[in-house]
């Protein structure tokens, strides 16, 4: 600021470019908001228009705060990585991660006593369970994998991260998408495409962030210094592309009007079913398992400090994995109007896929081969062990579940729901603290505050998970039977309404679970608040000179 | 072994290792996704299906709006006791004009593929203002204020043009009169409503809500499921006729 005898200063196109996009976009905004059809859409535009603004001056107030040489990569010879995003990523992580447990246990509630939902528009069930899904898929998950893989990719490149504007683009832009979504689905903007719920122009924005997140990935990997891409990176990478691909064919959709949030997607009935559940089973195999399993590459190897057991399995289970998911989705409507070749397809290959998953299962859990004695001492170590011994569980009992018989019984009952959960807490909740608990003392160059209080955070949402998920094994297999049961004479001997009320026990079962699991989540916000808040500073991390922490806008 | 170290060309350069993932994945979803939009017995003709009226569009999007779908299926599988609960199984034609589509993954409540007609328009209303008033054990949450809420259907006419773009064969005739039809569909006894029934087939058209006076979203929403799964005449369905 008092730069007399600096050097001239200039604005990079990076600075200047997006700040002009971002202003256009906030005038685009006003305009809709004035003319739009609906109060909420035009809430939404005010949103962009706000965040929009907010983000111009972000970047004006970095340009005149910033010296004007560019960052350097180096400094004496190590790299100068950039972890502030990836810090704002790992707290966004927390924090989400408590809303949307905590929305699951309202809508568990809700299921057991009705009277949970108020009789309000904005709070009942069917607007409650999207915000419910994608806070824990897309705000919890998301903010893990961008944090994670914006980590690993410097780490393990020895290089800064591409771009000085763009990986907080990315960060902030992607946590803008969820507010949006989120906000929308309380107030009744969706599409109803399961986990792909957000309306048009969220669908667009959040395009532009995904395709800054990869240029921003691959120009980062393009900087390394070491002449092998590691494997994490692969898995990152196949997520990262793949995510996108699913994301254009699932939401290609045509607005209304500019001025209405809502739009008509270019499928209809059998082919949307199909490109929906190609999408949703995807967003399961590439969002919660491949990305996830990059963190399960790095952070595992890392923590026990022995290398990945096997790299030839390592390079069998990526590519195998990757190849066998995309068919798996026609598993999602057996005995459907979806033609049998396509169900068979889905069935086929759905069974095919538990031999890749244990593949990575054995790869991720024999890596503590000479290291076990850690289970002992390392409760995070511990959490993600036992991530991935769920891992195995629900990879064994999803092939087991596409199977046409089988799925003809669990099909539409609480077994889905089960099966989601023992992957949804037990492998993809489970890896993510576990590498919460360790990039946050990493990040901050603290010791971890309590390893007891971890260890309290695992056996607690441990309990909750078997809780939730063997209630929702016997409701689904008890409400499956009680619907095809037959009396002697030949008629259905169950009512509907008489398998709901058999439901009501397990129902209340699963939101004791839930309260357990956000009870331990609590306990690691805490953890982490008093980590990051009063423990001492350790030692500097080796090969990350102290000061070089880059800190960004 | 040989093969093993050609791995390292995928290792070492970011842009291949990208372009090998892409075809890895598109292979999976070309093959099942692409002959569904061309092999003729996807979707087998039926008589009777017909897009909906603008009434049961704008009552189809406040269930999609409310998320019906997270608990309440629209796909009746082709099994003895679902056939026996629900009705005859569903045939893709009854989906084909469904924008997204509503099969659903769960049956929290049951299924709705062929709610039409099962109950009365009374008990619809009760049901969406106070469900536990005729279902006394139902976990179904109350949806108190569609009855309250007037119809927003200014702009219809723009959703029905728009799914014409999309292939829906809605008439400029359809498109220029949808406002005026969800009024004349809301009506009972309304002097439109022959050319309404012209332009769909088989419309219902009477005051769904209980209340003439206003049209809310209550009436879209009941219309729209007095007319679901009532579309085909089974009685006069042939389902050996598509077995080639």
């Amino acid at each position: 600021m008092s730069s007399a005898k600096l050097p001239a200063k200039y604005m990079t196109l990076g600075e200047g470019g997006t700040a002009l996009a971002l202003a256009a976009l906030a005038f685009l905004s006003l305009i809709v908001a004035a003319r739009a059809y609906t109060p909420e859409y035009a809430f939404h535009a005010y949103l962009f228009a706000a965040g929009s603004a907010a983000a111009v001056i972000l970047i004006v107030n970095h340009y005149f705060e910033r010296p004007a040489t560019p960052t350097p990569l180096m400094i004496d010879g190590k790299p100068n990585y950039n972890m502030a995003p990836v810090k704002f990523a790992t707290i966004a992580s927390v924090v989400w991660g408590i809303a949307g447990f905590t929305i699951g246990l309202i809508i568990a509630l809700q299921l057991a006593f009705p009277a949970f939902n108020f009789d309000l528009p904005w709070i009942s069930f069917g607007r409650l369970r999207p915000l419910h899904t994608s806070a824990v898929i897309f705000a919890f998950g998301g903010n893990v994998l961008i944090a994670t893989s914006m980590y690993v990719v410097q780490r393990t490149s020895r290089a800064r991260l591409a771009g000085e504007i763009a990986p907080w683009f990315v960060v902030l832009g992607y946590n803008f998408f969820i507010v949006i979504a989120g906000t929308g689905y309380l107030l009744g903007i969706t599409q109803s495409k399961e986990y792909a719920e957000p309306e048009w122009y969220a669908d667009l924005w959040l395009t532009v962030v995904w395709v800054v997140y990869l240029l921003v990935y691959l120009g980062t990997l393009m900087r390394r210094t070491e002449p092998h891409i590691y494997v994490a990176n692969w898995f990152y990478l196949a997520f990262i592309l793949t995510i996108a691909v699913l994301h254009l064919g699932n939401n290609a959709a045509v607005p209304v009007s500019l001025f209405s949030p809502k739009s008509y997607i270019l499928w209809s009935g059998v082919q949307d079913a199909m490109v929906q559940w190609w999408y949703g089973h995807n967003a399961v195999g590439f969002f919660l398992t491949a990305g996830f399993l990059g963190i399960m590459y790095y952070f595992i190897p890392k923590r026990a400090e022995r290398p990945v057991y096997s790299y030839r399995l390592s390079i069998i289970h990526f590519w195998a994995l990757i190849f066998l998911y995309i068919w798996a989705g026609p598993h999602h409507l057996h005995y459907t109007a979806l033609p049998d070749w396509a169900q068979t397809l889905g069935m086929t290959f759905s069974i095919m896929l538990w031999m890749p998953s244990w593949g990575g299962m054995i790869n991720g859990v024999m890596t503590l081969s000479g290291a076990w004695d850690k289970l002992r001492t390392d409760p995070v170590l511990r959490m993600m062990v036992v991530s991935v011994a769920f891992y195995g569980m629900s990879t064994f009992e999803g092939p087991l579940m596409s199977i046409k018989a089988v799925n003809s019984l669990s099909h539409y009952t609480d077994w889905t729901i089960g099966h989601v959960h023992s992957g949804a807490l037990g492998w993809v909740a489970y890896i993510s603290f576990g590498a919460i608990y360790s990039l946050v003392p990493w990040l901050w160059n603290r010791q971890l505050y309590s390893l007891k209080l971890v260890n309290w955070h695992f056996w607690v949402s441990t309990i909750g998970i078997v809780l939730y998920i063997s209630a929702m094994w016997v409701s689904g297999i008890l409400q499956g039977l009680m619907w095809r049961a037959y009396t002697s004479l030949g008629f259905l001997e169950y009512s509907f309404v008489e398998t709901v009320e058999a439901m009501h026990p397990f129902y209340v079962i699963r939101a004791m679970g839930g309260a357990l699991f956000v009870a331990g989540a609590l306990l690691m916000a805490w953890n982490i608040w008093k980590t990051i808040g009063t423990a001492e500073e350790a030692q500097p991390a080796v090969g990350r000179p102290a000061g070089a922490v880059a800190t960004a806008a | 072994m040989s093969l093993w170290s050609k791995h390292a060309i995928l290792e070492r350069n970011s842009i291949i290792l990208v372009i090998g993932v892409l075809i890895v994945i598109a292979i999976g979803g070309l093959v099942e996704i692409v002959p569904l939009f061309y092999l003729k017995n996807t979707i087998e003709a039926v008589s009777g299906v017909r897009p909906y009226t603008p009434l049961e569009l704008a009552g189809r999007n406040i269930y999609v709006r409310e998320g019906c779908y997270n608990c309440h299926s629209q796909m009746i599988r082709a099994l003895r006791d679902e056939v026996e609960r629900y009705g005859h199984y569903s045939l893709a034609a009854e989906s084909m004009y469904d924008r997204p589509f509503q099969w659903g993954s769960k049956r929290t409540g049951p299924d709705l593929a062929r709610v039409g007609g099962k109950y009365s328009d009374d008990w619809h209303r009760d049901h969406l203002r106070r469900p536990s008033s005729v279902v006394p054990s139902t976990v179904m949450p109350a949806y108190p204020w569609l009855e309250k809420t007037e119809l927003d259907f200014a702009n219809i006419g723009r959703d029905l043009k728009t799914q014409a773009t999309l292939g829906v064969p809605y008439t400029s005739e359809m498109i220029e009169h949808a406002a005026a039809d969800i009024a004349v569909q809301a009506t009972p006894d309304h002097p439109d409503a022959d050319a309404l029934a012209k332009r769909y087939p088989k419309a219902q058209a009477r005051d769904f809500d209980g209340n003439p006076s206003r049209i809310t979203e209550a009436d879209a929403l009941i219309a729209y499921l007095q007319m679901l799964g009532t579309q085909v005449d089974f009685k006069l369905y042939d389902d050996k006729a598509n077995i080639r």
